[in-house]
């Protein structure tokens, strides 16, 4: 007999991080070899945010009170937008299936990509807000509290935004149907987060309002993986 | 002879059939009773006049399309759970009917909100999670007609249906955290501010709103059985179903 046995590999690691790393640095990969896609994303983010001034005036006051909640509604936007490619083309080319039968924790999988979309849309959304911030006359501080509610939001609209993307997988509507599902989901989000800012003006702490978008933070990165899952289980069937 | 036996689409068929038009009776009745308590015998209110009245039927249907969705996400749970069809399919019954029910209380919330606090529409806190959750009742609804599988749209309905059924707390909780235009709840089960008459007409009003909600999910619970087990044997057997 030879001596195959001698050559038996080490158990790989199937753990949840392990999947997480997997997912984010796949997904990271294939960002950035569109790299044009993702400025486009970028882009449409700072028109958004440019043309509310054009609806309304150009007074600084009225703009100083809108503003955070156009940053707010636009990163909402940008973050919808984006949505379709977390799993649509993975979807139309059969990646998806072989992720979920591959025997790393399917919900871990698809929350790494989540935050690979988070890190590719919010995270950018996240830096680009305080320079926009300065088109509507915002101080220091309330630029500050922007981006410390985006920063502390915008992961949320990716793990909520993500089982809207899996449910609707392959059905007839598309972007729209999208949009139905999610804005709904992301109204509690968009009080908290503007709010946090309108807080600050009305001369209280924004400490309840940045809590709670932390606890939703921690509730829906507990829970949106396993409902991703459960969805993209669904659409794979 | 179990519960579980109208789990089956054929049984809970003719169950259905045989108890709806009880709920349906039961619920026009109480309504004819409860408008006639709110509209003639109870009092004209010393602050709001006449305009109040409509509460006999805007509260009665806020509150049914709050508790819609929560039966909604409970069957969706259980057709997640042990992958029954006809769990399912109550929750598909009861989304139309649920979303009415948010139309409803919006419409004659914004028809009292007029002669009582001067606008149709505010931007208060029970208003717009009202509103979010008609939204919610169109997201269902819609996603359940762009999937053409409808064990699919089954199951992705009732992830959607338990995802926002987070929502059903923050409506109901919104009243404490923003403390807005809104009158604060005149019922409480501690003591209630409202006259006896005025408020036995509502709750009148509800347990009618309730039967009515139950009847019309009922028939429209066999239309869903009816459309999706054409073809089965049973169905044919059902007088007037025969193929020709």
């Amino acid at each position: 007999m030879s001596t195959a046995v001698a050559t038996v590999p080490t158990e790989p690691d199937y753990g949840v991080l392990a999947a997480v790393r997997w997912a984010v640095a796949r997904d990271l990969r294939v960002a950035l070899r569109s790299r044009a896609e993702l400025g486009v994303q970028l882009l449409f983010y700072v028109i958004v945010v440019s043309v509310f001034p054009l609806a309304s005036s150009p007074d600084r006051a009225l703009l100083a009170a809108m503003g955070p909640g156009v940053l707010w509604v636009a990163s909402l936007l940008a973050s919808l937008l984006a949505l379709p490619r977390l799993f649509a083309s993975d979807f139309g080319d059969g990646t998806l299936e072989q992720i979920a039968l591959s025997p790393y924790p399917l919900p871990a999988l698809v929350a790494g990509k989540a935050l690979a979309h988070w890190l590719t849309t919010g995270l950018p959304v996240v830096v680009l807000a305080p320079i926009l911030g300065v088109q509507y006359a915002l101080d220091a501080q309330v630029l500050a509290i922007v981006a410390a509610s985006l920063l502390i939001g915008t992961p949320i609209l990716s793990l909520l935004g993500g089982i809207g993307a899996a449910l609707t997988l392959g059905t007839r509507g598309g972007g729209s149907l999208l949009a139905l599902l999610i804005l709904p989901l992301y109204v509690p989000v968009l009080i908290f987060g503007a709010g946090s800012a309108d807080a600050w003006r009305a001369g209280l702490s924004v400490a309840p309002n940045l809590s709670l978008l932390g606890a939703g933070l921690l509730i829906t990165l507990v829970g949106a993986p396993f409902a991703m899952a459960a969805a993209v289980r669904i659409a794979l069937d | 002879m179990s519960l579980y036996q109208f789990s089956s689409p054929a049984t809970f068929y003719a169950l259905a059939g045989r108890i709806a038009p009880w709920f349906a009776g039961a619920a026009a009745v109480l309504a004819v009773t409860g408008l006639w308590i709110g509209l003639v015998i109870a009092p004209t209110d010393f602050q709001q006049g006449e305009a109040y009245r409509i509460i006999f039927i805007h509260v009665p249907s806020a509150w049914m399309s709050m508790f819609i969705y929560l039966v909604m996400a409970f069957w969706s749970i259980v057709a997640l759970s042990f992958n029954t069809r006809l769990s399912a399919m109550m929750a598909q019954a009861l989304a139309p009917t649920g979303a009415w029910m948010t139309f409803i209380a919006l419409w004659t919330g914004s028809l009292w909100g007029r002669p009582t606090w001067g606008t149709y529409w505010a931007w208060d806190a029970r208003m717009t999670s009202e509103l979010i959750l008609l939204f919610l009742y169109f997201g269902v609804i819609a996603l359940r007609n762009a999937i053409d599988d409808p064990r699919r749209a089954d199951r992705a309905c009732a992830v959607l249906t338990i995802v926002g059924a987070v929502n059903i707390p923050i409506i109901y909780f919104s009243v404490y955290w923003w403390n807005t235009l809104h009158q604060g709840a005149s019922v409480s089960p501690t003591g209630t501010k409202m006259q006896a008459t005025m408020l036995s007409a509502m709750l009148v009003m509800a347990v009618a709103a309730w039967f009515y909600a139950v009847a019309v999910a009922l028939w429209r619970v066999r239309a869903i059985i009816l459309e999706r087990e054409r073809g089965s044997a049973w169905i044919e057997g059902l007088p007037g179903m025969a193929r020709a």
